[in-house]
């Protein structure tokens, strides 16, 4: 089985400039630079049927046509890699970083040549510290070699790389709020339109791209869109790399094809739960998807078909849930994540989360009442999308609304009980 | 406009293609709540309250939630607003405001007027759910004007987006995140934004409240109230002054859509406290013994003085009358019909009149059209020549504001993006900014938002006006030994206001410089010629400046000769100071040549106390009276409530005197109508003054208008310390107002509008109910008559001659005016509030200068201009050109100085 995304990892720290290039690294760069056209490069991404990564699995290459035509004097247009991950239990686009920076590097030199940008920007976690001293590194390498800068490998295009280290706020995640903190605003997301490719950074055209996606485009570029295809298990095209965090023997990441099922993700590679504890439940996609249970465990992993049962991808991270483990504290835990980092603009999102986890601490700390769990399901209504400003409390909803769903029992008797059962 | 019909639970409405839902919705009559949303800040979609329910087609039966504010009006949408559902989420969204807010309304300024009640008693929720502590901040001192108790705070973000998008503030932001945003200053602190008395009327409930009413607490519902014109600059804001137990308690915008919108200056709002000053005069007074003015005036009675002015008038040679532009029409015009038009005196300086005349000539010659605050921001180009407008005239600085962002709306149209899309507008267009170019002589608050500015004497000023009438009209005379900078700056400016669809110029009489306001007459002139309709806005120094240049008469020291020549030996001295308009020695000689001087003015100050009879004028607060604003229009102003001891109009005193003159066919004025008609028949180009407001025997349907809201308390109690008798209300012969809770308290003619209430709307927003659409003009039109039009077709012709350049002199310097907000105006200074803020007299040297004098900031300076002799420290000003000096106008007990003039500015010598 091929592993393009990891293939090049070491443990002992990733590869330099030459070793990368003596892996086959830049190839693709050079290829596209001295053979392909940017409508090219797009087609191509868009025949792979590349599908965002961070989250939301939007068609990378429609995204990329988006961006509008490119004529010589409407610039500059910014290219922004965002490497925010800040979704509970995700950790997948650090471990790119940390292992093959070029990788990223390339990626994105030839997505911006795909969309004639000028300016690139990698917007980085403040907890990244290790993927930002790797990425620093292997940036100035880059510059270096001509990968960046002007005359890139001597041809006429020229991309400015720089990163930007987040000052660290989940709402980032949000493409219209990581403009407006880059801009020096307030991290609050803007509604669309306009879309971020016609007025993103400094009102100038912009694409956005997560970083295990940008990290496939060389792949793409260097084998083909019939070759990507073939990787996955799925219509998606292309590897995954998912997580696995909880109470499993082996928790870790892995790259598989896309859509590998669920059980084989959660027993073969993170070799199933520890002994002693059971299966709960689990969060497929990052703490902002829905609980799936033991009945769907069988679900390939991979965009449309979790659409189908009602979660959704994500960012591919999956939280398992033991029995050794309350669900009120795991669901107190999430909420209170979400009521710190929402961005504070709209009154459901701001009061609403708060008011969510602080029932939720009464519950798990025995001071529970009738009539919490109402307000709860309510909140799972109110705080839902059209009704919010943004994603945020859509999102920490998820968790939420299905875990008043699969763990009802566990709520009631910590409510009945004023105690929670596992302390 | 495109018309669009939308059916609003199942009953169709006509509205308009692409406007805002919750706009639409409202002007409709709905009452949707909402709190983030402003018609003047419009739609950001924070606060969530505003939900609807759109439905798909007539099919759909589920429909999905939206925010009617960032919804767009499109044909066909079926909308509902009160589905159960939305109901809910509304009640929702106020439940969670409540999880924190103090629930101290009882206590809390805004009680009674606080949209957030409203809003919550429309949306029904009334339970308690939460367990929560709620959270508290630490509130901050923001200075004299504005109250602060975060705690209320809903986070609707309104007032930052006011202070700091709107009206260009830096020092009020919001920090923190999650459901811990502070909104305030980054430390304790004055406000510096003069536009800062706004956040009580854009915060929906007590954050931000009046710091100048707690001092004098009363509610909304026992306020009386009229509505009124602003006395603190020739802008001429409508405002509401509120009275209680004799005392005025503050000032709330009065919404005219033609001039100040939904906002005031801090001047305008906090400036009344004047009224209820210590130093009012509230007596008539008497000099006894009258050669040599030794003894102190007496308080005597009003038959006593009235008495002895009969003896005065009758048997004296002719007295003769000083007016004032900061009196009423009805007050200047009786003082002229008391002395005849040929002893009547405006009260201006000769300098100043020259100037007025000069802005009454180009507002009545053309070609160019004066233009109202609202059209000011319409205009895609402004070229400011001369004035510091942020201090002269700050409403008209806030409309230049919002003037630049013609430039993003035109952007964000282009992306169709709706313009009351507030957040995408400014992202689309990145705040992009038409062209501003101010050419004043030091730096001024809106050179933040300037596409160029350029500091200046007077005549250069003026010479860059020429020179851009030059570029565009090569007819226009051409500026001769000007520097390549000022041709490049010239042609620049000349472009932008030829690429523009309504060009404006801005000008006045502030820089004291007749050359100036003919430059900017000319610019707008050779922009007619080129094709263009060009404005012009001349900012003038106070509320009646135009009305008394209109009636017309001499300059003061045409007066002062009359009486210092022995040709008169009476004078009569109307609501003026002359201390503040001429020099201290003249107008000293002048008294001592009259024989009698009589003083009718609200205030003891230097004029008063040399009087040898002296009346208490009433104030805006407690006279009617018709003002002309720099815009020409003529604005009726009501009094509040009636005038105490024995304070009245002016024009009634004046009436008095003429019967006690015994003057013959005196005309029979009972009303200030009466004046105004008099005044419509010998002032030709007040004619239709008679227009300006209802008559004084105007009823709705039989009806006075109330001055006093329906739930108006304790009128039966408040004089029972002195009688438990209720005394009857005060009659008001003068207008349709009524000083009574009694009368028609529905919608009456705009200018008789005195609040705005409406079932379920108690706090200002209120005011939506009163407009045919939301944010646009009062139903029925909007109060205020123009009366300054230029004849039309005229043609533009220029001026032979173009000043010479600047050149500086030998040992002497250029004193120019600068002037100040807080401060430079007479009543207003006298708030305690405006006196806080204002600074001390100084003298504004370019560090350069100084350094060649050698002093620092703040060392004392010596400057001699003609005769006057003052110390005063010194201020350093980096924008001020070398050679010029800038002498602080109006403030504290400085003395008249005419400027601009040449003086001599030395370092100070021990002693002084």
């Amino acid at each position: 089985m091929e592993r393009p995304l990891t293939r090049n990892f070491r443990p002992d720290g990733p590869f330099d400039v030459k070793e990368y290039e003596k892996a086959g690294g830049y190839e693709a760069l050079r290829k596209v630079l001295t053979g392909m056209s940017p409508k090219q490069v797009c087609d191509e991404v868009r025949a792979s049927n590349l599908r965002g990564r961070g989250g939301a699995g939007f068609p990378t290459g429609a995204k990329w046509a988006f961006m509008p035509p490119a004529n010589g004097e409407d610039r500059p247009r910014y290219l922004i890699v965002d490497a925010d991950e800040m979704e509970p239990g995700t950790f997948k686009d650090r471990l790119l970083m940390e292992g093959d920076p070029h990788q990223l590097i390339e990626g994105i030199v030839i997505g911006g040549f795909a969309v004639q940008a000028d300016v690139a920007y990698i917007f980085l976690r403040w907890e990244y510290k290790l993927a930002e001293k790797r990425l620093r590194k292997a940036i100035a390498e880059a510059y270096d070699s001509h990968y960046l800068g002007r005359n890139i490998l001597g041809t006429d295009f020229n991309l400015e790389l720089y990163l930007h280290v987040s000052a660290g706020r989940y709402i980032c995640g949000e493409g219209s709020a990581l403009v407006n903190s880059m801009e020096g605003k307030r991290a609050i997301p803007v509604a669309r339109p306009p879309q971020q490719t016609e007025s993103g950074l400094w009102g100038r055209p912009t694409l956005m791209n997560n970083v295990e996606t940008m990290c496939n485009v060389p792949h793409i570029v260097k084998n083909g869109a019939a070759w990507f295809q073939g990787l996955s298990v799925c219509e998606d095209g292309g590897t995954k790399i998912y997580g696995v965090s909880g109470k499993v023997k082996r928790p870790g990441a892995w790259e598989l094809p896309m859509g590998t099922p669920l059980r084989e993700i959660l027993e073969q590679h993170a070799g199933g739960m520890r002994d002693g504890v059971k299966f709960r439940g689990v969060l497929p996609g990052g703490a902002s998807t829905e609980f799936f249970g033991e009945e769907h465990l069988d679900v390939s992993m991979c965009f449309d078909s979790l659409a189908q049962v009602g979660s959704r991808l994500g960012t591919g991270s999956l939280i398992v849930l033991d029995d050794r483990t309350c669900p009120v504290g795991m669901l107190h835990n999430l909420e209170t994540f979400f009521a710190r980092e929402s961005c504070g603009w709209c009154t459901p999102c701001r009061e609403g989360l708060p008011w969510i986890a602080n029932i939720l601490k009464d519950i798990e700390e025995g001071r529970g009442q009738p009539g919490d769990l109402e307000i709860l399901e309510a909140h799972t209504r109110m705080l839902w999308i059209g009704r919010t400003y943004c994603a945020l409390a859509p999102g920490a909803m998820e968790p939420l609304k299905s875990a008043l769903r699969y763990f009802r029992d566990d709520f009631e008797r910590h409510i009945r009980d004023k105690r929670c059962p596992w302390r | 406009m495109i018309v669009a019909t939308i059916h609003i639970d199942n009953k169709p409405y006509e509205v308009q293609e692409g406007d805002n839902l919750l706009s639409a919705c409202l002007s409709l009559g709905f009452d949707i709540p909402y709190f983030c949303w402003h018609p003047a800040l419009h739609s950001v979609g924070s606060c969530r309250l505003c939900a609807v329910k759109n439905f798909r087609n007539e099919e759909d039966t589920r429909g999905h939630i939206v925010m009617s504010c960032m919804t767009a009006v499109c044909d066909g949408m079926r909308i509902s607003v009160k589905d159960p559902e939305v109901l809910e989420f509304r009640a929702s969204v106020i439940e969670w405001l409540m999880l924190h807010h103090p629930h101290d309304c009882p206590v809390c300024d805004e009680g009674g007027e606080c949209h957030l009640q409203d809003m919550t008693v429309m949306t029904g929720h009334n339970y308690r759910r939460t367990r929560m502590r709620k959270r508290t901040f630490r509130n901050q001192e923001l200075g004299p004007f504005i109250y602060h108790e975060m705690n209320r705070c809903i986070q609707c973000y309104r007032c930052v987006r006011f202070y700091r998008k709107y009206a260009g503030g830096r020092d009020l932001d919001v920090s923190g995140i999650h459901n811990h945003l502070y909104y305030g200053r980054f430390e304790d602190g004055t406000l510096e934004s003069e536009f800062s008395g706004n956040l009580v009327e854009i915060c929906p409930t007590g954050v931000f409240t009046d710091k100048t009413l707690r001092k004098h607490f009363t509610r909304k519902w026992d306020l009386q109230t009229a509505p009124s014109v602003c006395v603190h600059c020739g802008a001429g804001c409508n405002t509401i002054p509120g009275e209680r137990y004799g005392k005025l308690r503050r000032i709330l915008n009065r919404y005219n859509h033609e001039v100040n919108g939904y906002f005031l200056c801090d001047r305008g709002r906090f400036g009344y406290e004047f009224v209820n000053s210590d130093r009012r005069i509230r007596r008539a007074h008497l000099r006894p013994g009258t050669s040599d003015r030794s003894a102190e005036l007496e308080p005597s009675s009003k038959e006593a003085v009235v008495a002895s002015l009969e003896g005065i008038l009758a048997n004296g040679k002719r007295p003769i009358g000083i007016g004032s532009p900061r009196a009423s029409l009805e007050a200047n015009f009786a003082l002229r019909s008391l002395v005849g038009p040929d002893r009547f005196y405006t009260g201006m300086p000769e300098s100043e009149s020259a100037l007025v005349s000069l802005v009454l000539e180009t507002l009545t010659c053309g070609p160019a059209v004066s233009v109202s605050l609202r059209e000011v921001e319409l205009c895609d180009a402004v070229l400011v020549l001369g004035e510091d407008v942020p201090n002269t005239s700050p409403r008209l600085a806030l409309s230049l504001r919002q003037s630049v962002r013609r430039r993003s709306l035109k952007i964000a149209d282009k992306h169709c993006i709706p313009l009351w899309n507030d957040r995408a507008v400014r992202k689309v267009s990145q705040e992009a900014k038409s062209p501003l170019f101010l050419a004043t002589v030091a730096a001024t608050r809106l050179d933040d938002i300037s596409a160029a500015t350029f500091n200046g004497t007077p005549d250069e000023i003026a010479r860059l006006g020429y020179a851009v009438a030059h570029e565009l009209d090569p007819a226009a005379p051409p500026v001769e030994g000007s520097t390549s900078e000022e041709h490049v700056l010239a042609a620049c400016i000349a472009g932008a206001l030829k690429a523009a669809e309504r060009p404006l110029v801005v000008s006045g009489t502030g820089c004291g410089s007749e050359a100036v306001i003919i430059a900017a007459a000319q610019v707008a002139a050779a922009l007619h010629r080129v094709g263009k309709t060009a404005g012009l806005s001349l900012c003038v120094p106070e509320c009646n400046t135009l009305g008394v240049g209109l009636i017309g008469g001499g300059h003061l020291e045409a007066a002062f000769k009359e009486v210092t020549s022995g040709a008169a030996d009476t004078v009569v001295i109307l609501e003026n100071d002359l201390f503040r308009r001429a020099d201290a020695k003249l107008v000293a000689e002048f008294f001592k040549a009259a024989t009698h001087v009589i003083a009718i003015d609200h205030l003891f100050n230097q004029t008063a106390s040399h009087a040898d009879l002296l009346l208490p004028a009433a104030t805006f607060a407690e006279a009617d009276g018709t003002f002309i604003n720099a815009e020409g229009r003529a604005q009726r102003s009501y009094r509040v409530f009636p005038a105490t001891d024995e304070i009245r109009e002016s024009w009634r005193w004046l009436y008095e005197l003429m019967q006690a003159a015994g003057k013959t066919d005196l005309p029979l004025w009972t009303t200030p109508d009466d004046v105004c008609r008099s005044i419509a028949e010998s002032i030709d180009a007040l004619k239709p003054l008679g227009q300006v407001a209802p008559p004084a025997d105007f009823r709705v349907a039989g009806l006075k208008i109330p001055r006093q809201p329906h739930r108006y308390s304790g009128r039966t109690a408040m004089t029972a310390q002195v009688s438990v008798h209720e005394p009857a209300p005060a009659r008001d012969a003068d207008s349709a107002l009524a000083f009574s809770m009694e009368g028609f308290h529905g919608h009456p003619p705009n200018a008789l509008l005195d609040r705005y209430w409406a079932p379920g709307w108690n706090s200002v927003q209120a005011l939506n109910k009163f407009q045919s659409e939301v944010g646009g003009p009062l139903r029925g039109g909007d109060p205020g008559i123009r009366v300054l039009e230029p004849a039309p077709d005229r043609e533009a012709t220029y001026p032979e001659s173009v000043p010479e350049a600047f050149s500086p002199r030998a040992g002497e310097r250029l004193i120019v005016p600068l002037y100040h907000v807080f401060g430079s105006e007479e009543l207003s200074a006298v708030s305690p509030g405006i006196a806080e803020r204002s600074p001390g007299p100084y003298l504004g040297l370019s560090p350069d200068d100084a350094e060649s004098i050698g002093v620092d900031e703040g060392r004392n300076v010596r400057l001699t201009v003609a005769d006057v002799v003052l110390v005063l420290p010194v201020r350093l000003i980096p924008s001020l050109p070398q050679g010029v000096t800038g002498l602080s106008v109006g403030l504290g007990d400085l003395p008249y100085v005419q400027v601009p003039a040449w003086g001599v500015v030395t370092r100070a010598k021990a002693g002084d």
